[in-house]
């Protein structure tokens, strides 16, 4: 394979859809035009685990405006074996939070108010919510998946006998909170039910899937249910796999047929409805010889999962490919508690996973003596340290000399404590960052030639403010050889051909690569039917995404190397990031604009997961305490300082045709390592439980 | 209860009935269909809201439509009269200082009313410490192109998960500078 010309592709657009977000006119789900919308408000439960033994609707049910209440006693019985999908559909409660009715009314305010006066009472049952070391082995179990496939487990040498003889051992434990994902935009949904079918606008990262799943549940053809997306207010993951609220939303829907149901989840609700990140409890253990060089790596992850739908957080997943090692093994294990489900958040696995390996790095190079980009440098692999393979391309040694030269990494006294401003401890930290360049599956494309020199590009991908409008569009434009302005991309709308979600940092790849595959196919007919020439009454070609032939023959990953400093103050504790730099090894760069603006988005939510983010839970109830955002911090402009990104040239020819890896995630992965690295530089405290707060700074 | 009010919104007068727990976002939203304010928590807490009312910054979550008859808002939309784009906007396209876009209408609206309340002296947490051991209380203008720190402070009232705060600052800057 070789990459395609870029000509439109490497050229710093701006969005496309720029004006329209600039003045709050692009519409998102919830702000569609319809009719006579009826408004829905849920009613959740209040114990963790339990049964219901009484629903009084009989007050919210007299409120003047209130349409119909949603129980389990009225419910449509859903053809879904997703647990966490099958709501109001017994007595039975599994988390706190968890949805167990549901008012439909005129107005939003009197949905709301009429919620607060359905009764429900439980009979409640113990429970267990808390993830801890004293879930014994008995407790956990093997997850059944890593998302999408990768080793559960791995296994290389004699992890016990290498650990046993290195010169330097290291064995520390890492934890990480749950966290939140908390897009600005809350999961909201339109739905209509008519005789045809429905008809949804849902903030989602995958409308085919959104399709799929409501058609399952409702037992509707596909065909029968239409979801639309165009404007999509942020996901991270949390609006890639389908949540209760779009079911909820249809059974309103389907309750008051005719009407559209406007359902917008609180912030509130979102703590419980949309999944979240995992706690991590992760222990490494490192062997190495004197000079750095690792001799053995075991790394062992425990998470949380639902009883309702398995998740892991895989944190183990990225090890396996950072760093030559004769000896290694990486272990998950899971602990079902009755909370909701956790999933997909940015970077799932990686984020988690090299905060902890990317902190026992640091913690060896000190041990060895030996500065921590060049730790880094002496562990690179000739090829994938687990299976041999050869990688398509591993920029990781570029990013990290790259890196350090930009950021200004030496001259660099590794001794914690020696610097001191004003008050102010200052230190550096680096850390290294991968992510798998993927593909995924259920990508098709429609491409129509108009005689005028048009080209109409659709297929149901989304646009979650990736930048996909512009950047796929360019893509499209080089993959047909065409300007800009010939290229109508069509997207959000699952009267297009289905697209796989926007996840695992895959759209650009896994869209262009069938655009790709479609202008071929558009070129091979003009050519050998039409003699070149559009035909007057234009000509369309659809085609599926085609396979990768390298698959299996190279191990594709993204890397980059993360740096930061910090500042932490003497007397009080408090921690200030003025300056991020993080070089990255993505294949081609398609829209450098909106791609650094990507990259700075993740590292800067990887200093939020470092310092600010933790969700809070109550053991006595189930649930997460700090549920809004002024008790969950996110971090705000206050705490950011100078966020630098930068890329090596890379001519990938494995990866795809455009020559991308991804650039959603590789961001946040490392993030946090680099300032717990710099904290520790900068005072002499390691700390291995995020978040680094002040008090865990303080003598 | 319902009641009826007045509103100007974007220069266009607006007579509409609304019930009394309806808040000022509800209201523009729902009822008159400018969704160009966004609700991001309901609660004041994110600042997807914010609009101008009566010319002055905000969260229009929290304010109770019953309680501001005969006001003049101002969204995001309406900062673009006749169809331009004001600078703010502009500098904010061309510094990519958004990505999903949803809180940026409010981003937008605080940004332009932060730049007139520097310029007329508004003290900030930032202002208080600087410059040179003043208070800071009366400090007069404050030059935001070359205090990057003022902006991030006065700008802290609008979250952004997507985190384009560090494009928004050079944008902010351009603007401020001009």
């Amino acid at each position: 394979m070789s990459t395609i010309a870029a000509r439109v592709m490497g050229q710093a657009l701006d969005r496309v859809e720029g004006a329209d977000k600039v003045r709050g006119l692009a519409p998102y789900a919830f702000e569609h035009p319809v009719p006579e919308p009826a408004y829905l408000s849920a009613v959740r439960s209040t114990v963790a685990a339990g049964q219901i033994t009484g629903i009084d609707c009989s007050r919210a049910s007299a409120q003047s405006g209130v349409l119909a209440v949603l129980t389990y006693l009225n419910a449509p019985r859903v053809g879904t074996d997703d647990g966490e999908l099958r709501i109001l559909q017994s007595d039975q409660v599994a988390f706190r939070g968890q949805f167990v009715a549901a008012v439909i009314a005129e107005t939003s305010e009197i949905a709301r108010h009429a919620a607060g006066l359905v009764r429900v009472d439980y009979r409640p049952r113990p429970h267990d919510v808390e993830l801890a070391d004293a879930h014994g082995p008995d407790q956990l179990r093997v997850p059944q998946q890593i998302w999408p496939l990768f080793p559960i487990e791995t296994d290389k040498g004699d992890v016990d006998a290498g650990l046993a003889s290195a010169a330097i051992q290291l064995d520390e434990t890492y934890r990480t909170p749950w966290y939140h994902h908390n897009p600005l935009e809350p999961h909201t949904t339109i739905a209509c039910w008519t005789t045809e079918g429905v008809t949804l606008y849902v903030s989602t990262q995958y409308p085919a899937g959104v399709q799929h799943t409501v058609a399952e549940a409702f037992r509707l053809e596909p065909a029968q249910v239409r979801v639309r997306s165009p404007h999509v207010g942020g996901g991270f993951g949390a609006k890639l796999p389908r949540h209760s609220d779009v079911i909820l939303a249809v059974m309103a829907a389907q309750l008051v047929a005719g009407r559209p149901v406007r359902f917008a989840l609180t912030r509130h609700q979102m703590f419980s409805q949309t999944g979240y990140r995992s706690p991590t409890i992760q222990r490494v253990r490192l062997g190495a010889d004197t000079d750095g060089r690792l001799v053995a790596v075991a790394h062992e992850s425990v998470e949380q999962t639902s009883r309702l739908r398995e998740f892991a957080e895989h944190a183990t997943r990225a090890t396996p490919t950072m760093y030559a090692t004769p000896h290694l093994r990486t272990r998950q294990r899971l602990a079902a508690l009755d909370l909701p489900s956790p999933t997909i958040m940015r970077a799932p696995g990686e984020s988690t996973g090299l905060f902890a390996l990317e902190s026992a790095l640091d913690e060896l190079a000190i041990a060895c003596g030996v500065d921590p980009v060049e730790l880094r440098v002496r562990n690179e692999p000739a090829e994938h340290p687990l299976d041999g393979l050869p990688f398509s391309s591993r920029g990781l040694v570029g990013c990290l000399r790259e890196g350090a030269r930009r950021f200004g990494w030496q001259p660099r006294d590794a001794t914690p404590r020696a610097r001191r401003d004003n008050g102010w401890l200052v230190g550096t930290g680096m850390a290294a960052s991968t992510y798998p360049a993927m593909q995924l599956p259920g990508t098709k494309v429609t491409i129509r030639a108009t005689p005028d020199g048009r080209h109409i590009v659709s297929l149901a991908a989304v646009d979650i403010g990736t930048g996909t409008r512009t950047a796929l569009a360019q893509v499209a434009a080089d993959a047909l050889r065409v300007d800009l302005d010939r290229v109508e991309l069509r997207l959000g709308d699952t009267a297009y051909p289905p697209a796989a979600q926007e996840g695992g940092s895959a759209g650009i790849s896994s869209w262009g690569a069938t655009i790709c595959a479609g202008a071929d196919e558009l070129r091979r007919r003009l050519s050998t039917e039409y003699g070149d020439t559009v035909p007057a009454d234009g000509l369309e070609v659809t085609v599926d995404m085609p396979e990768n032939q390298y698959l299996g023959r190279y191990v594709m990953h993204s890397f980059g190397a993360q740096f930061a400093e910090v500042r932490v103050h003497e007397e009080t504790g408090e921690i200030r990031v003025p300056r991020q730099l993080g070089v990255y090894a993505v294949g081609r760069v398609v829209n450098p604009k909106t791609a650094r603006s990507q990259l700075i988005g993740g590292m800067t939510m990887g200093l939020s997961m470092a310092l600010h983010e933790a969700s809070v839970l109550d053991p006595r109830y189930g649930h997460v305490v700090n549920h809004d955002l002024a008790s969950y911090h996110i971090s705000s402009n206050a705490d950011v300082g100078a966020v630098e990104a930068y890329w090596i040239e890379e001519d990938d020819p494995y990866v795809n045709p455009m020559g991308t890896k991804g650039i959603g995630e590789i961001g946040i992965v490392g993030a946090a390592a680099a300032i717990a690295n710099a904290v520790h530089h900068a005072t002499g405290v390691r700390v291995r439980e995020l978040p680094i707060t002040c008090d865990k700074l303080l003598p | 209860m319902d009641t009826e009010i007045a509103l100007r919104v974007d220069g266009a007068d607006h007579r509409l009935t609304v019930d009394t727990r309806t808040t000022l976002l509800d209201a523009l939203r729902e009822r008159l269909g400018n969704t160009s304010p966004k609700k991001g928590c309901d609660h004041g807490q994110c600042g997807a809201c914010t609009i101008l009312l009566d010319g002055r910054r905000a969260n229009s979550c929290l304010a109770l439509a019953v309680a501001h008859d005969g006001a003049d808002i101002v969204t995001a939309a309406g900062l673009a009269a006749d169809g331009q784009l004001h600078p703010m906007q502009r500098s904010f396209i061309e510094h990519d200082a958004f990505q999903c876009g949803y809180c940026t209408p409010g981003q937008i609206v605080s940004a332009v009313a932060m730049v007139e309340e520097a310029a007329t002296g508004w003290p900030s947490a930032v202002t208080y410490r600087h410059p040179d051991g003043t208070d800071g209380t009366d400090t007069g203008p404050v030059d935001l192109a070359a205090n990057p720190d003022e902006i991030r402070e006065r700008m802290s009232g609008n979250l952004c998960r997507c985190a384009a705060y560090a494009n928004m600052i050079p944008a902010i800057q351009e603007v401020a500078r001009s």
